[in-house]
């Protein structure tokens, strides 16, 4: 069930557990104590809104960021992505495989203010070697779903 | 001269669908939510349109063989050994059709003809009775009952049996009601055929949409192979419905007189759609899967709904339809959509649309999302309440 619930809330965290229960043919009970359960461990990290930031007409900008670091002896690149994503500015932060190390999501209002959080605060961080800032343009789809298309019914009626 | 009355009786007084007229008034209104198409709202998953746009990219704009592409009956074949245990010679035994509606009409062309009668489990698919009349034909209804989940019983399918039956329409999962037939139900109806020179036409359109088990094939059963044309296809499963793909299952010899219908009258199943379901079969399961998944999330929604209005709904286990009893509202199966569709602006379906039996139920379907599905059960709620 656990599997079943996980594949339902990403799609839709709101959905109510009473409906979860229906959809999974269980009580509620117990798909409150398997999300508890989740939570607890750690599995289920939190909930979140997809937004599309454009039709909000708020202004944010977001950049993906490669940044080719120096491993720390010992300590590998662990540390070094720590001190980078305790800024509240970074989304998210990844090693990756390839042709740089972390891999950083910051979000600001402005290009400007990313591009100074970048060149501030990220390269001049010890170990980063390098850092290469792109800028998303504009979000086609994200998390799974389609942000530029309005999906309608076009089913014309048929006799069946 | 009149061209009216030029016009075949028989083609005069097959009626026109029962469904048309709450489609011509759901097109002008607002806001309305359909519970009426019976179609997929998915769209024919990308991996299969990629391969259809792809066949078209390289020109491949040519008739294929009658039958269909050899690729496409061959994977078919293994498709059907596969999923449902039944072996067919793709030379031989397998013709690629346009939808599964072609393949009912060539099979009923095939076997039935003017003084004959083929039996049909009601309610049913609106085509069944229309195709059996257009063959000049009698089509004798087997009436299903609630209380039997509109599963067919072995009594009344002998009842229905005379000197000129050729022929039953068999249909699990089923449209309108969402019943599906295990194993044993088919036994008992088993025992009924067997010896009988009845052909079985077995539409399984929506074999794959089965919530609970295996689907089951009444062709499973080794001495009703030979008499059963077994039809299938891609709009259901695979979410295909605008490609008109399907095809039709049987004995060689059956199968070479349908083939010759199908030469003369449609030459052979449009190319792209081929090419995209010889795709849909090699890699589109996991689609399937996911959809089918989808559409039981909704079914249980749907289904505990109905319940909880009081309008009694036994659990459909296949396709994607939900058939409450709504005799409770006082109201003829006509009236609750009528006035549903005009007071609250959820279409459904009459249950007499699909054969007299039917009256005093609605059809439902959850191919729609789950917003809808919510939406259309709180107005249904509303309405209910109100005509109580």
């Amino acid at each position: 069930m656990r599997q079943e619930i996980l594949d339902i809330l990403r799609k839709n965290s709101r959905i109510s557990d009473e409906e979860l229960a229906i959809m999974l043919d269980t009580d509620v009970e117990s798909v409150k104590a398997v999300i508890k359960d989740m939570e607890d461990k750690g599995i289920i990290t939190g909930y979140k809104t997809l937004i599309d930031w454009e039709k909000a007409e708020e202004n944010v900008v977001t950049a993906y960021i490669e940044v080719r670091v120096t491993p720390q002896r010992g300590q590998g690149f662990d540390k070094v992505a720590e001190r980078i994503y305790q800024y509240p500015q970074v989304t998210a932060c990844s090693l990756m495989s390839g042709g740089f190390d972390l891999f950083v999501v910051v979000e600001g209002k402005t290009m400007k203010e990313v591009a100074l959080f970048v060149a501030e605060k990220l390269a001049t961080i010890d170990s980063v070697l390098s850092t290469s800032t792109h800028f998303v343009l504009k979000n086609y789809k994200d998390n799974g779903v389609i942000f530029s298309r309005a999906r309608k019914d076009e089913r014309e009626a048929v006799v069946l | 001269m009149n061209i009216k009355d030029r016009i075949k009786s028989h083609i005069l007084d097959t009626p026109p669908s029962g469904i048309r007229k709450y489609f011509d008034l759901i097109n002008e209104m607002k806001d309305a939510i359909s519970l009426g198409i019976g179609e997929p709202d998915f769209e024919t998953p990308w991996t299969i349109r990629e391969e259809g746009i792809y066949s078209l990219e390289k020109g491949k704009t040519f008739y294929s063989s009658n039958a269909g592409f050899i690729e496409l009956r061959e994977e078919i074949a293994k498709y059907m050994a596969r999923k449902y245990n039944l072996s067919y010679d793709p030379a031989s035994e397998i013709l690629v059709t346009v939808g599964g509606s072609e393949a009912i009409d060539i099979a009923l062309r095939t076997f039935a003809g003017s003084g004959d009668e083929v039996i049909i489990p009601e309610p049913s698919f609106v085509a069944y009775k229309g195709c059996v009349m257009f063959c000049g034909a009698t089509p004798v209804p087997l009436e299903l009952k609630a209380e039997h989940r509109f599963r067919i019983q072995p009594e009344q399918l002998e009842e229905c049996i005379t000197d000129r039956t050729v022929a039953v329409i068999i249909a699990y999962p089923n449209n309108p009601t969402g019943a599906t037939m295990d194993y044993e139900d088919y036994a008992r109806i088993v025992e009924v055929l067997r010896d009988k020179d009845i052909i079985v036409i077995s539409d399984e359109l929506y074999a794959e949409l089965n919530y609970k088990g295996k689907h089951v094939s009444i062709a499973q059963f080794p001495e009703m192979k030979g008499k059963t044309i077994v039809i299938n296809g891609f709009s259901k499963a695979f979410a295909m419905t605008g490609w008109r793909i399907g095809f039709a299952c049987g004995h060689p010899d059956a199968l070479e007189q349908m083939k010759k219908i199908h030469q003369y009258a449609i030459m052979c199943s449009p190319t792209t759609a081929q090419f995209a379901a010889i795709e849909a079969l090699r890699n589109g399961e996991p689609e399937v899967r996911r959809m089918v998944d989808e559409y039981n999330k909704r079914r249980r929604v749907m289904h505990d709904g109905f319940n909880k209005l009081g309008l009694d709904c036994f659990e459909p286990f296949g396709a994607f339809y939900c058939f409450p009893d709504i005799r409770s509202t006082g109201l003829s199966s006509d009236e609750f959509c009528e006035r549903l569709l005009i007071e609250e602006k959820v279409l459904t379906v009459p249950g007499n649309a699909f054969g007299a039996c039917g009256e005093g139920f609605v059809r439902a379907t959850y191919a729609t999302s789950i917003e809808n599905i919510r939406e259309a059960l709180v107005r249904i709620a509303r309405f209910v309440e109100r005509v109580r």
